[in-house]
């Protein structure tokens, strides 16, 4: 409203290249993705913290059914967090081959991280299998109810970051390493960090606090 | 972290097609990040792992008050390591974003487990029988 007097101050060639500058400057395409992506990573935060106070409040309560340290197999829980952590790495390797403009070497470590991931995801399941078979299943108690929604939650995300994976591989293999794809990749990247770090919390309290009970 | 930086400062936004992604204060990793994230995560998982297994400690909250520490610890190596995190990035509001969050994670967290913890205590009179259940 009150830019309208100012306007008509100034010669057309000019109000057209202060515009411009308003309107685009600093915005180039994609300027403001990995800020909204870390806001998602932000939220995605909340809903774990949420499962995170559930499995708190109610981890206590077996029913008279099985507890942690009757279900759980620590050796069994260290080999998928030691499977995130080293597809965690590799993709940093991926990260860095990116960096270089490197797309062989890019698309090999992203290769190896999908793997690790899904050998986390192949140990998780049969963790899950193996429970449901001892007839441990998510109806069974409230600790049983919070664990599956929590852990279930994180595997989740899991798979669909290695989709996610699975599709950069093509758009990568189509296109190159070009911006869109680099943002992409810088993208999955927190997510994949992120999943990383509600792991950690996942296997100190509900794993390994589990068995102090 | 800082020679990362240097380079992101050293594409200007101003050329155009196709660095326009590389300003604003991004930060990317290098090897050196990396392998000292991924050594600090190996020591932070083992150790916690390892006290729970074996048990050196006979006092059990003792080690849960331990394990917490170094879950914390981790959290933050790979806040920094791996996420790049620092108080720079997207011009601070990625930290401001984080800082939101952490606070809120600490409400539920605290709210949650102090109310009900109380209420369990208040509304059932044979709680502790309760928990000594398998």
């Amino acid at each position: 409203m009150s830019t309208a007097p100012a306007k008509t101050a100034v010669a057309d060639a000019d109000l057209t290249a202060r515009y411009y500058d308003l309107d685009e400057h600093d915005h180039p395409e994609g300027g403001s993705t990995m800020l909204g992506f870390w806001i998602y990573l932000m939220s995605d935060c909340l809903i774990f913290a949420m499962l995170f106070a559930t499995f708190g409040v109610l981890g206590a309560n077996y029913a008279a059914g099985p507890g942690p340290r009757d279900l759980f197999d620590l050796p069994l829980v260290a080999l998928n967090t030691s499977m995130l952590l080293f597809s965690s790495i590799t993709y940093g390797f991926a990260m860095l081959a990116m960096q270089k403009g490197l797309v062989r070497q890019t698309q090999l470590w992203l290769v190896i991280t999908g793997l690790f991931g899904a050998a986390f995801l192949g140990i998780e399941l049969y963790e899950f299998a193996h429970l449901i078979h001892e007839g441990a299943t998510p109806q069974r108690s409230a600790f049983l109810s919070a664990f599956f929604t929590l852990v279930g939650t994180h595997g989740l995300h899991v798979t669909f970051g290695l989709i996610w994976l699975g599709v950069l591989l093509v758009q990568v293999e189509q296109r190159g390493l070009i911006a869109a794809n680099r943002r992409r990749l810088m993208c999955l990247s927190l997510f994949w960090h992120f999943l990383d770090v509600i792991w950690i919390g996942v296997f100190t309290f509900v794993y390994l606090m589990g068995m102090l009970r | 972290m800082s020679a990362a930086h240097e380079h992101g400062a050293g594409h200007d936004h101003g050329n155009g097609y196709g660095h326009g992604h590389d300003h604003g204060g991004e930060a990317h990793g290098t090897m050196r990040d990396y392998v000292w994230g991924f050594a600090l995560s190996v020591i932070l998982t083992a150790i916690p792992f390892w006290l729970v297994m074996a048990g050196p400690i006979a006092d059990k909250s003792v080690t849960a008050l331990i394990i917490t520490a170094f879950a914390a610890i981790q959290i933050v190596v790979h806040m920094i390591f791996f996420l790049h995190m620092n108080a720079r990035a997207e011009g601070g509001w990625n930290m401001l974003a984080l800082i939101f969050t952490i606070v809120i994670v600490v409400i539920v967290l605290t709210g949650s487990l102090w109310v009900m913890y109380h209420l369990n205590a208040n509304m059932m009179p044979q709680s502790h029988q309760m928990d000594s259940l398998p």
